[in-house]
């Protein structure tokens, strides 16, 4: 194993001597790549730089990689109706918003991706989904792994081991997939499981599926095992080198413009900004003195940032002009509890010198945090 | 009048309906989720148009044709069918006018252009906005070469053709430069950024640019709702009179006592800076001094002495200046100060602050010396009333008691206080205290509670 990485770096270094068009442009049908790093946005760069730049008429490419644990949602979905995004900062996990469309997933280092690049004309997701089975079939032939008509991949003809998304451009496509082997099934449920109520919006939804490790049906495979097995069959089907080229996501040399790539997915603007608009219609359960004040709250979303915001507050809980203040504050300002907690502590000092005043502010203020 | 109705019709002629092309994979319709363009725009071959999805799939449609947008045939969210129109895009074949407005005030220059043109015996290729850049410029096509596809003129054609420019009026040129023939094509890699970036003309001749205002209110892209609320904060901050006191102090004694603890702070797992033993300094200070840890009401009447100190240290953020805050430094130690500082340092720099952290101030520090400067003139922030500012750490010359010179440590400290409640003799002998205990830390010892 170590011997084969040994031979790619080898065999990567002498390219990098070559210009980099020559690596890009191999005589062969297929070039197979796999990523050295485990970096979800540096990974989902490097698809948008071969999609963008890498002339697919004349060959394909597989691009195989893996990330560490991140949430990724698919080109127009709504982060805050497909994942529990409290959960994720509190874990510090990264969300990451694709630009090929479909539903959200949850990647660990148990998981694998597959991007299969090609030409526009050749764009054809079935083909592809028939080779891992064929390779997973090839590696163990008595898993029961089947492709549906919805492009997912199903173990035992109920659980759901993959799922698909594509991107189309103009002359170029990409489909890819993931694969779990062994990612950690408990974690997964629970950032994809959104608390967030009341919100409605035309955004893509995700349709939620039991999901199976290959590890649990048969504990002997492991991921290099899987990414090998997919590699052959892909390199047998493209008749060219059973050879997998690493490489480095960060390398400008080989791909010029990669940083700027790679920074923009890591944009609020990008990941949260792209929301489409969305409204939310819900209700403040604030525990005050004794009693649970019910606070309804609406509010339009739109490029991630409140458009219109209205508090049912009861009257005078909160000095009008406090209220307004608030209000005005909140219209334009990002739906970000970051940037909402800044906003709030700050107004607080315009308030008058209240104790009770400021109880009431700072629960108003907890509450509204929730919802983001 | 006659030339301009037959301008009118003959741009109706070139209009085009550009159809949704086939996807692939039997695939009839598709959901249009984002526009990148609207009605009115100029758009070139192969900028993107808008984003489709179709079963998992993002497709990018981008133009076949240069022309001006004409009509969008969906809204967001919409179905749309594939070989049904998507756009209407009027296609620029001839004359070069982005509106129909532009139409009827066909300014003089462009007619002789047009003549100019039929003399030469061959159409100048431009979009709508190369033309619109030309004419705001001045500038004869037909004196410009063209470096695209079938010598087509693009952007860059022009500010390059205005770069050469001396910025004096140009006699007419006799000889016509005739454009180059160039065998590459202008590279068309299908853009998924929503939009082009504006090039920004370069004007030899004169500055031009403008004032810009913009509302502070209202969903402007510029001014953040945190923003805002900082200024209605600093206005109301500026209500309060303030009155300055600085000083230096000699931060020798404190450097080398922070050497030998950094290493059995990081031990403990904690990274000690200098603000522990400046904020424990202050608490110890104000237990001398409460009415700068008070709070005055608005009408001026009553003085609320706080009795926890929870001193704030002010943070650069991507958000702004943000102010966390220590809590009950009366009975921490300077390492439990450090333990917090730490937590919500990195808690700042993640941008998970929450409310309690940032809400109940009583007195604040703020470190402006870690970006440079060395006498300040803070604001205080309501409803605190007084607040210190921290210049950098320089090694300067001093003369110690026998008179001889030796390397200090010098550090300038800006206090501001609300003058309503407290006087100079107050604020200097608070800094005094400071002082001392920084210059001395032993001295803090004795008064440790």
């Amino acid at each position: 194993m170590v011997l084969q990485s040994l031979k790619n770096c080898l065999w990567l270094s002498c390219v990098l001597r070559t210009p980099k068009a020559c690596f890009w442009s191999t005589a062969g049908g297929g070039l197979i790549i796999q990523s050295v790093s485990n970096d979800v946005y540096q990974n989902l760069a490097v698809e948008d730089w071969i999609h963008d730049h890498v002339d697919l008429e004349k060959q394909q490419i597989l691009f195989l990689w893996r990330n560490s644990p991140a949430v990724v949602i698919g080109r127009h979905q709504n982060p805050w109706q497909e994942c529990n995004l409290r959960l994720l900062r509190q874990k510090n996990m990264k969300l990451a918003r694709r630009r090929s469309g479909g539903g959200t997933v949850y990647h660990d280092l148990g998981n694998i991706n597959l991007t299969f690049f090609t030409s526009r004309k050749k764009y054809e997701r079935m083909g592809n989904l028939k080779l891992v089975v064929k390779a997973l079939k090839a590696l163990r032939p008595q898993l029961d792994v089947h492709v549906t008509d919805r492009y997912d991949i199903l173990l035992d003809r109920q659980y759901k081991i993959s799922g698909t998304a594509a991107k189309l451009g103009r002359t170029s496509a990409y489909h890819h997939c993931t694969l779990l082997c062994n990612a950690d099934k408990f974690v997964l449920s629970s950032v994809l499981k959104s608390p967030y109520k009341g919100l409605k919006s035309n955004a893509t939804p995700s349709v939620p599926a039991s999901v199976k490790n290959l590890f649990e049906e048969d504990a002997s495979l492991t991921s290099e095992m899987l990414l090998d097995a997919i590699a052959k069959e892909y390199a047998v089907q493209h008749q060219t080198d059973h050879h997998i080229t690493l490489i480095n996501p960060a390398d400008e040399t080989l791909l010029p413009g990669i940083s700027n790539k790679t920074k923009e997915l890591q944009t609020w603007e990008w990941v949260y900004g792209k929301t489409p608009k969305f409204s939310i219609n819900t209700c403040l359960n604030m525990a005050y003195k004794d009693s649970v004040l019910e606070v309804k709250v609406n509010m339009d979303v739109k490029h991630g940032k409140i458009e219109v915001c209205n508090i049912d507050l009861p009257e005078q809980w909160l000095p009008p002009g406090l209220y307004s203040e608030l209000v005005k504050s909140l219209t334009g300002s990002k739906f970000c509890p970051n940037e909402i907690t800044a906003l709030e502590t700050t107004l607080l000092r315009m308030c008058p010198r209240d104790e009770e005043l400021h109880s009431r502010w700072r629960l108003l203020c907890e509450n509204m945090i929730r919802l983001l | 009048m006659a030339a301009v109705t037959a301008l009118r019709s003959s741009c109706r002629a070139a209009g085009r309906l550009f159809k949704l092309s086939d996807i692939g994979e039997g695939i009839t319709e598709v959901t249009v989720k984002e526009w990148y363009i609207k009605e009115g725009d100029s758009v070139s071959q192969f900028d993107s148009i808008c984003e489709v999805q179709s079963d998992k799939a993002s497709v990018t449609i981008t133009s076949r044709y240069d022309g001006v947008i004409r009509k969008l045939h969906y809204s967001i969210d919409d179905i749309a069918f594939v070989g049904k129109p998507l756009v209407d895009i009027e296609i620029d074949a001839s004359k070069g006018v982005a509106s129909e407005e532009d139409v009827v005030e066909t300014p003089p220059m462009s007619h002789e252009e047009h003549t100019h043109q039929e003399i030469k015996g061959h159409k100048t290729l431009a979009t709508p906005a190369v033309r619109r850049l030309a004419m705001e410029n001045n500038i004869k096509l037909s004196e410009v070469v063209g470096t695209g596809k079938d010598n087509r003129i693009l952007k860059e054609d022009i500010l390059n053709y205005l770069a050469k420019q001396t910025g004096a009026i140009l006699p007419p040129k006799a000889e016509i430069v005739s454009p180059l023939r160039k065998t590459e094509a202008v590279p068309a890699a299908p853009k998924d950024k929503a939009r082009r970036v504006p090039v920004p003309v370069s004007r030899p001749i004169a500055f031009s640019g403008k004032d810009k205002t913009e509302p502070v209110t209202g969903d402007s892209e510029c001014f953040t709702g945190f923003q805002k609320a900082m200024v209605k904060t600093m206005s109301a901050a500026l209500k309060i009179p303030h009155f300055g006191y600085s000083d230096e102090v000699d931060l020798t004694q404190l450097v080398q006592l922070r050497e030998e603890l950094k290493p059995l702070a990081e031990t403990r797992g904690v990274k000690l800076s200098f603000m522990p033993f400046f904020i424990k300094a202050a608490s110890l200070g104000l237990l001398q001094y409460p009415i700068l840890n008070a709070s005055l009401d608005e009408s001026c009447q009553n003085v609320t002495y706080k009795a926890s100190h929870n001193i704030g240290v002010a943070m650069d953020t991507e958000q702004g200046l943000i102010v966390p805050n220590v809590k009950n430094v009366q009975v921490c130690s300077v390492f439990d100060i450090a333990v917090e500082l730490n937590r919500l340092q990195s808690l700042g720099s993640a941008g998970q602050l929450g409310t309690s952290d940032l809400t109940g101030g009583t007195f604040t520090l703020s470190n402006i010396g870690t970006i440079g400067g060395t006498y300040a003139k803070p604001v205080i922030l309501p409803p605190e009333v007084a607040i210190g500012a921290l210049g950098k750490i320089q090694v300067l010359p001093r003369f110690n008691g026998k008179g001889e010179v030796f390397k200090a440590q010098i550090m300038n400290v800006s206090w501001s206080a609300d003058h309503r409640i407290i006087d100079g003799a107050t604020m200097a002998r608070f800094s005094n205290l400071w002082k001392s205990y920084l210059e001395n830390p032993a001295s803090m010892l004795l008064d440790l509670k």
